[in-house]
């Protein structure tokens, strides 16, 4: 029996790390090969051994898709392949392959220059890795072998991010990455066509929310920051350089062009102004309105936001600065945010998720007294401000996906279990169709009933279609032909053409009943008799009455004979063959009934 | 299949393929080499252009002078200059599906057909091919509506006076075709019409067919098409190119395979090296500024104008050409600029690369970062008050019938210190230069076209392997002017069916197979059985459904309960369905074994007779005949359904059923 295997090694029923197995028609896709933000340890990687223990990645693998560029979804991938070995293609689309090796390099000199950590991936690593990569194009179809196929649909979310249809055949598997579903300030909103997969694979990272206007939330953020420079004070805003960065800058560069602000806007240097560059060299991967306007203004390009120096933070007056990493663990932001935390006019908006252990989870979740190396405790006084700017499709937005592709079942991930539990019930619910939310470790198995694709002959289907359009034609008929199976090869083609094309000759198969009738006048007289019976009785079949005197309805021959010993009985010789058996039987019981009293 | 030529322009085509159910026309070139026959439009005021004698005919007669002008030795349609247009009549253009655009050149007469022929469908195009080509007609509807002309002539069309004009008007032909350009709004409405596509994208038409892009090489987004069933394969190549520039390598081996091969958009000057002509191009460029003289440049806005670009910005510090500034004009330089550098995805893969880093793909970003290329929508406004001389300038029209380039062949065209430089291959310069004679300054003939040459033509063809090859009549024989070169044309076995415009050429397509699918429950119903080593066969009784042009077979309903109706069921409700028919039968009957088989079954007293044939066996008792032949079986008998019943099915044991 055909079937699809699914086993998360992460990113079943959490959030982080994901990397998911796919089988499908005896092909191996891994989706995804992201790292754990909360981890440090084994944990932080998917556990590849699942794989390993039966032989290497590269002979089980057929693929790796990448779906965008957060370290979640990506973190894992040199491990993957230069240290546990994969030498297969990885696909990702070409925006993704620019900042991926840039976010994992970044990533590696947190690990190993800042932390220390030994036994770690390195920069060579990273550039190995990368040469596997074959980058795809939106929509594009992209053929991995003889059967595997797959293509990419715009998610929203980060710049480069996809949603990727994986089939085989008739089979196929929709993994939706991380994705948004409405537009926001710079990136489109996520789309997909009816492509009815057997199975959409989804993340259910906002699972039971459904959010608020994003208006009001960018108004409230605007109207926060726009207080502190009033009375003076300093705003830090904790961001990974691409993604939310570039759209918070879009909001606040309109804004205050529109209210004419004077109070300076920074960006710590280094990565931000390089990510602002992808932006404008990958413009066809925003929204509409950025792509339409790019000529005359291309809005990457930030006249009131500058470049950050370190020495600025201790410049008086009010100011407003974005600053790496977006959990403030370690770099720009935790220096500065050292600097400002003690002024209560001040203030930080942390405009994302942040893992449990970081000093922004510390702070959102209350703590004001922090420990500092060196047993140093930092008092905070400046407020704390929480807004969610990440681009997940919220449960609306999950429904809306599920409505569009129109999947035979559907399996959830990137979510927390509980969140997970209420938005698949109300999958069921709503489309009636099955829904999974694996554990990591645990194999969802779907039975899939492919149908086969043969080729039929034109002159076979023609003869059926013309007959398929006649007026009678409203019952259901029977289409009769013969597959001949030759190696690979599929045909339906007409009995006939079979026979034929085998060298075979058809054997005819012939009947020819002897029907006594009580008739005492002539012959021709007995088959005209017959034929204005069967005329009138078989209404829906072609009755004639031939020169010869013979009658026939539809290829069966009836002749009239005399008895040769009895005057007053005639012989009806009924002919037919094997084909037109049914209806041949049937004549030579109607005929045995005898026929109606002439009206004399 | 049919396909239907519209344009009898090789690399300007517009045909029609009827396809399966489908109709699709590829591409929609617009002939603007009829411009040549219009005089200039100037941009600043021409006291030569404005006072030019009307043409009369030899007899003196004068009515046509103010349609006609006589310059330069030559006779000119004083008017709003026109395009020649694909057919309109040949075929009902309301009923095209889709048009598939293979680049931005083969575009320009989309408003003409989206606009005004009751089209409904798709256009599809890439997104490079869309916005590009977008800009081709915003310049050209630009260029044509910054001078307004009351006139529009018409008189000299008639059929009877056109014959009494000199050459080459006397020679224009299908001039009843000629049409004024479009408005933008007209080319808005149709570029609303295009949906995008990637490379490789596998669109699906009414489920009968299936169009994908590949890429072509040529230019920014440019495409082949391949278009297919399940079992037929068209490819249409055009504007295609194996030469390194600026665009993603030509895709040729998804072009295999090919039932049929529609071939067009070779390049138009097949004796030249694109290379040598760039050479050329910076050399002359140089020696003329080095003089103190300018140097022009008409041109499209895209296109080999990124290539040029290029290459003089390896070249200029090393040719001592750093401070002569070089200027870009057109209402769409800027936009052309900015989206060449979006496009990294379309381009070759040294282009791609450098946006990882992240730079741009293009190093004019540099020449206009240190304001050695400067670019301005029009010769008025911020040029005129930048404008230093000797210079280089780069500007449309090509054809140097409308644009900017009309006031530099006027403001240039007197010292013999300047030269202007042809390199866009659409024009013959001679017939653009025509109305500008006599001329003081160099003219320098560097055409660029990096489209397939004929070598390059038949090595794909050696390559791709094409059951078929179509293409334009010129192509099948060598160029009027070098009738000698057998070289240049195409070679390939069978020959290559040609089409000239408005002709219908019928595809030698020979139909046989169509997909069907077979629902999993019936496939598991199927019983086969090996016939010969490796051959299976299966009969097959099942319901056809056709849905959107997909075929599927469903396994036969079970038959239903008859209704235990009290009434009396009339006759003919139980007339079998005479449609429903029995499977052949193949196979020999054994005479001996079947005699025993019969004998086994309780019948007694047989008989076998030879015949000719074969046997007829006897039941004398039962008053039953049964002939047995090599290939037919024949049982006469009494009207007693059991026996014959029986018999059958005895029969039937030895044979096989299909």
């Amino acid at each position: 029996m055909p079937e699809i295997r699914v086993t998360p090694l992460g990113a079943g029923q959490d959030v982080g790390r994901s990397c998911i197995l796919v089988s499908i028609s005896g092909k191996n896709v891994m989706l995804d090969c992201g790292m754990h933000m909360g981890y440090n340890d084994d944990r932080r990687f998917p556990d590849f051994s699942y794989i390993t223990q039966s032989g290497r990645l590269t002979d089980f693998l057929d693929c790796v898709i990448i779906s965008h560029f957060h370290l979640d979804h990506c973190g894992a991938l040199p491990y993957f392949s230069e240290m546990v070995g994969y030498d297969g293609p990885i696909y990702m689309t070409h925006p993704t392959q620019a900042i991926c090796p840039i976010l994992l390099e970044d990533y590696r000199k947190i690990a190993v220059d800042k932390k220390g950590e030994a036994n770690f991936f390195t920069s060579q690593m990273i550039k190995d890795c990368m040469k596997k990569v074959v980058a795809v194009h939106l929509h594009q179809t992209v053929q991995v072998d003889d059967e595997l196929e797959i293509k990419a649909y715009y998610a929203g979310h980060v710049l480069g991010a996809a949603m990727f249809q994986i089939k085989v055949g008739s089979e196929s598997v929709v993994y939706t990455g991380d994705y948004n579903m409405t537009p926001d300030r710079h990136l489109g909103a996520a789309w997909i066509d009816k492509c009815r997969p057997n199975l959409l694979i989804t993340e259910s990272t906002y699972a039971t929310t459904i959010r608020d206007s994003k208006r009001c939330r960018e108004r409230d953020f605007l109207k926060k920051v726009h207080e502190t420079v009033e009375r003076g004070g300093k705003v830090l805003i904790p961001v990974f350089a691409l993604g939310r960065a570039q759209e918070l800058c879009i909001l606040l560069e309109t804004f205050w062009e529109r209210m004419n602000l004077k109070v300076p806007i920074y960006f710590s240097t280094g990565l931000t102004e390089k990510a602002n560059h992808y932006y404008k060299l990958f413009i066809t991967w925003t929204n509409q309105k950025i792509r339409k306007t790019f000529v005359q203004r291309n809005m990457f390009e930030f006249k009131h936001i500058k470049a950050f120096d370190r020495t600025f933070a201790d410049n008086p007056g009010p100011m407003v600065v974005f600053a790496t990493p977006g959990m403030l663990h370690a770099g720009q932001s935790l220096q500065i945010f050292r600097k400002w935390a003690g002024n209560e006019k001040n203030m930080v908006i942390m405009p994302g998720y942040c893992v449990q252990g970081t000093v922004g989870h510390k702070i959102l979740s209350g703590q004001r007294k922090l420990e500092m190396e060196g047993r140093q405790v930092l008092e905070v006084k400046m407020q704390v401000e929480y807004m969610s700017f990440s681009a997940h499709a919220d449960a609306k937005g999950i429904m809306q996906l599920v409505g569009q592709a129109e999947p035979e079942s559907v399996l959830l991930v990137h979510g927390e279990a509980k969140k997970m539990e209420f938005l698949r019930q109300k999958i069921e619910q709503e489309f009636r169709v099955s829904c999974y939310m694996p554990a990591n470790g645990e194999t969802v198995t779907l039975p899939t009933s492919p149908s086969i694709p043969v080729g039929i002959s034109l002159g076979l289907l023609k003869r059926e279609m013309v007959q398929g359009l006649l007026p009678e034609a409203k019952k259901p008929r029977l289409l009769h032909g013969t597959l001949v199976m030759k190696d690979s090869s599929f045909r339906l083609v007409s009995s006939e053409q079979a026979l034929k094309e085998l060298g075979l000759a058809e054997h005819q198969l012939r009947f020819t009943c002897r029907v006594h009738l009580q008739d005492t006048r002539k012959e021709q007289e007995t088959a005209l008799r017959v034929y204005s019976h069967l005329k009138s009785t078989l209404k829906d079949h072609c009755v004639q009455h031939l020169p010869d005197g013979s009658v026939t309805v539809e290829s069966i021959l009836i002749q009239a004979a005399a008895h040769s010993e009895d005057p007053g009985t005639k012989v009806l010789l009924v002919s037919w063959t094997y084909q037109d058996e049914e209806l041949g039987s049937f004549l030579t019981a109607l005929l045995k009934n005898g026929l109606p009293q002439a009206p004399s | 299949m049919k396909l239907y030529c519209l344009s009898g322009h090789p690399t300007l085509p517009c045909n029609v393929l009827k396809f399966k159910s489908t109709t699709i026309m590829l591409d929609c070139g617009l002939d603007m080499t009829s411009t040549l026959n219009f005089l200039p439009l100037p941009l600043v005021q021409s006291p030569r252009l404005s006072n030019l004698p009307g043409w009369s005919l030899k007899d003196g007669n004068a009515f046509l002078d103010k349609e006609l002008k006589e310059c330069s030795g030559h006779v000119f349609v004083d008017s709003v200059p026109e395009f020649c247009l694909p057919e309109t009549e040949l075929i009902d253009l309301s009923t095209v599906d889709v048009i598939l655009i293979s680049n931005y050149h083969c575009m320009m007469a989309l408003p003409y057909i989206t606009e005004h022929t009751g089209f409904t469908g798709t256009v599809y195009a890439t997104e490079p091919t869309m916005q590009i080509g977008r800009l081709l007609m915003e310049e050209l509807v630009n260029f044509i509506e910054r001078v307004p002309k009351a006139q529009s002539a018409s008189l000299w069309k008639n059929k009877d006076i056109q014959r009494l004009l000199p050459s080459p008007l006397k020679d224009a032909v299908e001039v009843s075709t000629w049409r004024r350009c479009y408005t933008m709004q007209e080319v808005n409405s149709a570029l609303s019409k295009i949906q995008l596509v990637g490379y490789s994208q596998k669109i699906e038409l009414f489920g009968a067919v299936q169009v994908t892009p590949l890429s072509s090489g040529y230019a920014l987004g440019s495409s082949n098409w391949i278009i297919q069933s399940h079992y037929e394969k068209v490819s249409y190549v055009s504007g295609s190119s194996l030469l390194t520039t600026h665009p993603q390598p030509m895709d040729q081996a998804s072009l295999k395979n090919s039932d049929v091969l529609v071939l067009t958009g070779l390049t138009q000057i097949p004796t030249a090296n694109p290379d040598g002509m760039v050479g050329e191009f910076c050399s002359n460029l140089a020696l003329t500024v080095r003089n103190g003289g300018n140097v022009l440049v008409p041109c499209y806005p895209s296109g080999v104008i990124y290539d040029l670009l290029e290459c003089l910005y390896q070249y200029i510090d090393s040719a001592g050409l750093s401070n002569i500034p070089f200027y870009f004009i057109s209402p769409v330089a800027n936009s052309s600029l900015e989206f060449s550098q979006i496009f990294a995805e379309w381009l070759c893969h040294n282009k791609q690369s450098k946006v990882y880093l992240p730079e741009p793909p293009f190093p004019h970003a540099e020449l206009i970062q240190t304001n050695k290329l400067k670019h301005y929508p029009s010769i008025h406004g911020d040029f005129s008050n930048d404008f230093r001389q000797p210079c280089v300038v780069f500007t449309g029209h090509p054809s140097l019938r409308f644009g900017d380039v009309v006031h530099f062949m006027e403001l240039w065209g007197k010292s013999s210190l300047n030269t202007v430089i042809f390199t866009e291959p659409d024009f013959s310069y001679l017939e653009a230069l025509a109305p500008y004679q006599p001329l003081a300054m160099k003219c320098i003939y560097c055409p660029i076209d990096t489209r397939l040459n004929f070598i390059q033509v038949s090595k794909l063809l050696k390559e791709v392997q094409p059951l078929h090859v179509v293409c334009p009549e010129q192509y099948t024989q060598p160029p009027p002017a070098q009738s000698h070169r057998m070289d240049l044309m195409i070679d390939c076995q069978p020959p290559a069916m040609s089409y000239r415009r408005a002709e219908v050429l019928a595809l030698p397509f020979k139909r046989r197979y169509e997909k069907i699918e077979i629902m999993p429950e019936l496939a598991d119903s199927l019983v086969p059985m090996e016939i010969k080593p490796g051959i299976s066969l299966a009969t097959v009784s099942a319901v056809l459904h056709t849905k959107d042009n997909k075929h599927v077979l469903q396994p036969p309903p079970r038959p239903t309960q008859p209704p235990s109706s009290k009434k009396r069921k009339r006759v003919s409700e139980d007339v079998p369905d005479c449609k429903v028919l029995k499977p052949l039968l193949s196979g020999s009957i054994p005479v001996e074994q079947f005699v025993q088989t019969l004998e086994k079954h309780g019948f007694s007293d047989i008989k076998v007779e030879d015949t000719a044939k074969g046997h007829i066996v006897l039941l004398q008792e039962a008053e039953t005949l049964i002939q047995i032949e090599e290939d037919s079986t024949h049982i006469i008998c009494d009207n007693d359904e059991t026996l014959r019943v029986r018999l059958r099915d005895l029969v039937l044991r030895f044979l096989q059923k299909f």
